[in-house]
C-alpha cells in the first residue's frame, strides 16, 4: 500500500481518506513555540465534492489513492452511463452519472475532456474550458444590436442554460466558458 | 544552450522589504549598544545539540587538521547553550543576532534556516524582560501596549478549558466541538500533544489581534530550559509573545541547576529513544558551566524574519526572506 509522509502532502496529492479518494487543497505547517508540529490540511472529498479539513502530526503517513487524470473523448450516452474513449487507443470506459453529474449540461459528443479515475472508475469528468454549442431555444434575436448590455436566457443543444446577448438567435453556435457558464462568443457554423 | 529563462533566480522579498531589514537591523543593534548589552557571536557548528524531541538539528561533517576520520558537528538551533558559557564566564547582558536552523520546518511561518534575535539579561526577572522586549518590539513595529494573559486565563478565554486541571478526554473533547480533528497519531498519552493541538489551533490564532499579547506561566512539562516554581500547579517561568496570531518570541526564567539540566536532558533522550529518534549527548560544556554558576537570570530569542512579517505587514516568510528554502 503506497502512502504519503506529512512532507509529501502538496496541493493536489490524492490520498485516502474515511475511504474516500480526496484531494489535498492546502497544508499549513503549524508550531508552537516549543512542542509538537503539525499539519493543517484541507482537502475536497473526489466523490461528493466536500472541502474537509484535517489535522496530522508531523512524520504521519496517509494512504496514497490510486487516483489519475486522463484525455477522453466523449462518445454518446446511452441515458444510463456516459462513454468515452482514448482516442489513441480505443479504450473505452463508461462513466455512471453521480460522475458526470456537474458536467453534463456541457457534454458534447467528439468534445475530449478530462475523466479523473480513481482504481481505474471514473471519478468526475472535467468538460474543456470552452465548448462550442448550438443555442436550441430562445427569444426572437434583435438583430443588430452587438452593443447593448442587455441579456436573455438560451438554451443550449446540451439542455445548459447560459445568459447571451439580445442579438443571439435560435440555430446559432455559441462558445461558452464551462468554467463560470458564462457566453464568451459567437462561433462560425 | 540551455534554457535558463524558466530558472526562478529573483528573490521573494521585494527589495523595500530587504531594505526594511537592514534598517531593523540597525535598529536592533543600537538599541541594545544604548542598553550596555554586548553584542556577541557564538559558533554555528557544535558537537552536540538540542535534546528537546520536537527539534529536528542539520549535521554536517568537518574533515580537517584535528579530525582526520571526519567529525559530526551540529548546526546550533539557537544559540543558548553557548550563550550561557558566555554569562557563567561573567560576560554580563549579552545578545546575539544570527543564522539558526531547524530541520523538518517550512511552511508560511517557518523556513528551516532563520535569523533569531536571542539575549539574556542577568538580575532581570521576566516581568523586567518582558517590558524590555515590549520596547523593542513597539520602537520596530509600532505595537500599542501589549497585554499579559496566563496560559490558563488564554486557555480559559479563547478555548474554555484548564490546561492545567482538564483531562487528556476533555482535551480532544475540547477539540472535537471546536471542529478540529484529533490527529490520528497523537496518543493518549501525549497530553502536552493535545495542549499544542488546541494552541495552534484554537487558542493562537486569537492572541495578539488588537494589541500584543504576552502569554507567561506554562505547564511545568513544558518547562524546556526555564525554571519551574514549585506549587499547585507547579508553573514554567516561561514567556512567549504573539502578535496578530503570530509568535514571535520565548523567553525563560533560566534553568541554572545543573543537576536538573541533567535530568531533562535525560528525559528528552528517553522522549526521543521511545519516538525512535536519534539520541543526542548532552552538552557537558553546558553542564560545566552550570555547575562553576550561572548568574541568576533571564533570557529570550525573538524571531527576527517573523518581526519583519508582522512590520511588513505580510502573510508569508517568504516575503522577508531574500531566499528561501525552495529557491536557494
Amino acid at each position: 500500500m503506497a502512502t504519503y509522509s506529512t512532507n509529501e502532502f502538496k496541493s493536489g496529492l490524492k490520498i485516502m481518506m474515511d475511504n474516500d479518494p480526496c484531494s489535498i487543497l492546502e497544508n499549513e505547517f503549524v508550531k508552537p513555540g516549543k512542542g509538537q508540529a503539525f499539519s493543517r490540511v484541507k482537502f475536497r472529498n473526489l466523490k461528493n465534492g466536500r472541502v474537509i479539513e484535517r489535522t496530522f502530526k508531523s512524520g504521519d503517513t496517509v494512504e496514497a489513492a490510486d487516483v489519475v487524470d486522463v484525455e477522453m473523448q466523449y462518445l454518446y450516452s446511452d441515458g444510463q452511463h456516459w462513454h468515452f474513449m482514448v482516442p489513441e487507443t480505443f479504450e473505452q470506459i463508461a462513466a455512471d452519472a453521480p460522475a458526470v453529474e456537474d458536467t453534463i449540461k456541457w457534454l458534447k459528443e467528439q468534445d475530449v475532456c478530462v475523466i479523473t479515475l480513481w482504481n481505474g472508475v471514473p471519478l468526475s469528468v472535467m468538460p474543456p474550458n470552452t465548448v462550442t454549442l448550438k443555442v436550441v431555444d430562445t427569444d426572437p434575436g434583435l438583430r443588430g444590436d452587438t452593443s447593448g448590455g442587455g441579456t436573455k436566457p438560451a438554451t443550449l443543444e446540451t439542455g445548459a442554460v447560459v445568459r447571451v446577448p439580445l442579438f443571439v438567435e435560435i440555430g446559432d453556435l455559441l462558445k461558452v466558458n464551462t468554467r463560470t457558464g458564462e457566453y464568451l462568443s459567437r462561433a462560425k457554423a | 544552450m540551455q534554457d535558463n529563462l524558466s530558472i526562478e533566480w529573483r528573490p521573494t522579498a521585494s527589495l523595500e522589504n530587504l531594505r526594511l531589514r537592514a534598517r531593523v537591523l540597525a535598529v536592533i543593534r543600537s538599541f541594545f549598544a544604548e542598553r550596555g548589552v554586548l553584542e556577541v557571536e557564538t559558533p554555528i557548528l557544535s558537537s552536540t545539540t538540542v535534546t528537546d524531541p520536537h527539534l529536528h538539528s542539520f549535521t554536517t561533517c568537518y574533515t580537517g587538521p584535528g579530525a582526520p576520520q571526519g567529525r559530526t558537528l551540529c548546526l546550533q538551533t539557537s544559540p543558548e547553550f553557548a550563550m550561557k558559557r558566555l554569562l557563567a564566564a561573567g560576560s554580563g547582558p549579552i545578545y546575539q543576532m544570527g543564522k539558526v536552523f531547524r530541520n523538518e520546518e517550512a511552511g508560511r511561518r517557518h523556513n528551516p534556516e532563520f535569523t533569531l534575535l536571542e539575549w539574556y539579561r542577568p538580575a532581570f526577572d521576566l516581568a523586567a524582560l518582558m517590558n524590555e522586549v515590549e520596547a523593542l518590539v513597539s520602537l520596530l513595529t509600532g505595537a500599542p501596549q501589549a497585554e499579559r494573559l496566563s496560559y490558563a486565563d488564554a486557555f480559559v478565554r479563547h478555548a474554555g478549558i484548564n490546561p492545567h486541571a482538564a483531562t487528556v478526554a476533555e482535551l480532544k473533547h475540547c477539540a472535537l466541538i471546536q471542529n478540529i480533528s484529533g490527529p490520528p497519531g497523537l496518543d493518549d498519552s501525549d497530553r502536552d500533544g493535545w495542549l499544542d493541538l488546541l494552541l495552534t489551533h484554537v487558542v493562537e490564532p486569537q492572541l495578539g489581534i488588537e494589541r500584543p499579547t504576552f502569554i507567561f506561566d506554562y505547564p511545568a512539562s513544558q518547562a524546556a530550559l526555564a525554571r519551574v516554581r514549585p506549587g499547585n500547579p507547579a508553573l514554567a517561568e516561561r514567556f512567549e509573545l504573539y502578535i496578530n496570531g503570530i509568535e514571535l518570541v520565548n523567553g525563560y526564567h533560566e534553568l541554572g541547576d545543573a543537576g536538573e539540566q541533567r535530568r531533562r536532558f535525560d528525559v528528552d533522550r528517553a522522549k526521543r529513544c521511545a519516538a525512535g529518534l536519534p539520541d543526542i549527548l548532552p552538552d557537558e560544556r553546558l553542564l560545566a558551566a552550570l555547575q562553576h554558576g550561572l548568574p541568576d537570570c533571564c533570557g529570550v530569542a525573538l524571531g527576527v524574519d517573523r518581526l519583519l512579517m508582522i512590520a511588513a505587514k505580510a502573510q508569508a516568510i517568504d516575503e522577508v526572506l531574500a531566499f528561501p528554502v525552495d529557491r536557494v
